[in-house]
């Protein structure tokens, strides 16, 4: 179990770091934003309170009844610190398993062999994870419409899984027809489409979302290429005996 | 899977070598799937603004 201990170890370390860096990034570029939206929500909710989405029944969670209303009989942090704390908790926990992934999926390619390496896997994380499905599901504030819950999770872990693949094909193999297969199965998804709403009518302004979009995905683009910086220099500590071939990539 | 010592390290073979890194990858998924994607009112609250800011489909 040592490959798996180490790819534990590196990934913790790195998942921690990135996890740390975006919370205070998301602190000053997302999260007042989100608050934001928040307000415009609450006030075309009326007597609703928090009321998510659109304000038809069936746009819930769980098969609940009624709309999906925050705040009502489930627990949520209270605002202010326990709400900062437990969006920290998050960055950090899916940064780690983030890390899992890219270090993982790394390895079977050979391994990251220097920081400089790990940005370029770190940029290809943000390409899988933040470019390709934001390309369809852009970032959303809440308050904006959205097309059923579960279609879009299929259609973004979709997205996600033939960018990956597609990326895959391009980069780690050496072959042109292969590279041109990787280009179609990155493309196939927004061909299908992405789930839309029937309207795109919302109260929060589109200065504000325009800002969120940027926000989000350059917070997600420093995310991405310090978890990939920091594994790639972290590697040879923990993988001494397995050297990475150089050049395999970059 | 064998309790290999690090003596081992380098002729771990490659198939338990790739079960290793499969493993440590669907954990990776498990994490990010319980977190960006449960349907847990619970989870999702608390997981919020991580969620927005992250532009995982939220509700």
């Amino acid at each position: 179990m040592n490959i798996f201990r180490n790819v534990v170890f590196v990934a913790a370390i790195a998942g921690l770091l990135a996890g740390l860096v975006m919370t205070a990034l998301q602190a000053y570029a997302t999260v007042p934003l989100i608050l934001e939206a928040e307000t415009y929500e609450s006030a075309g909710a009326g007597a609703a309170g928090h009321d998510h989405g659109e304000a038809a029944a069936g746009h819930s969670h769980d098969g609940a009844a009624a709309g999906h209303s925050h705040g009502g009989e489930a627990w949520a942090p209270a605002d202010g610190f326990e709400r900062s704390a437990y969006t920290a908790l998050a960055n950090i926990v899916t940064g780690i398993g983030f890390a899992l992934l890219l270090v993982a999926v790394s390895e079977m390619a050979g391994g990251i062999a220097n920081w400089r390496q790990g940005l370029f896997w770190g940029f290809a994380g943000f390409a899988t994870f933040t470019l390709a499905p934001g390309l369809g599901l852009p970032p959303e504030l809440p308050g904006m419409p959205a097309a059923d819950l579960g279609a879009r999770q299929v259609w973004w872990v979709a997205t996600v899984a033939a960018t990956a693949a597609g990326l895959a094909l391009i980069a780690l193999r050496r072959s042109a027809i292969l590279a041109v297969i990787g280009v179609a199965v990155i493309v196939a998804p927004h061909i299908v489409g992405a789930p839309q709403p029937a309207s795109h009518d919302t109260a929060v302004p589109a200065e504000l979302h325009h800002s969120f979009v940027v926000a989000v995905t350059l917070t997600s683009l420093v995310f991405w290429l310090l978890l990939g910086a920091v594994a790639g220099a972290l590697r040879g500590r923990f993988f001494a005996g397995t050297r990475a071939p150089q050049g395999s990539l970059a | 899977m064998n309790t290999a010592s690090a003596a081992f390290d380098a002729q771990t073979s490659s198939q338990s070598r790739f079960m290793q890194l499969a493993m440590a990858a669907l954990l990776g998924i498990f994490v990010i799937g319980f977190v960006g994607f449960s349907h847990m009112e619970v989870v999702h609250n608390a997981g919020h603004d991580y969620r927005h800011s992250m532009a995982f489909p939220c509700h």
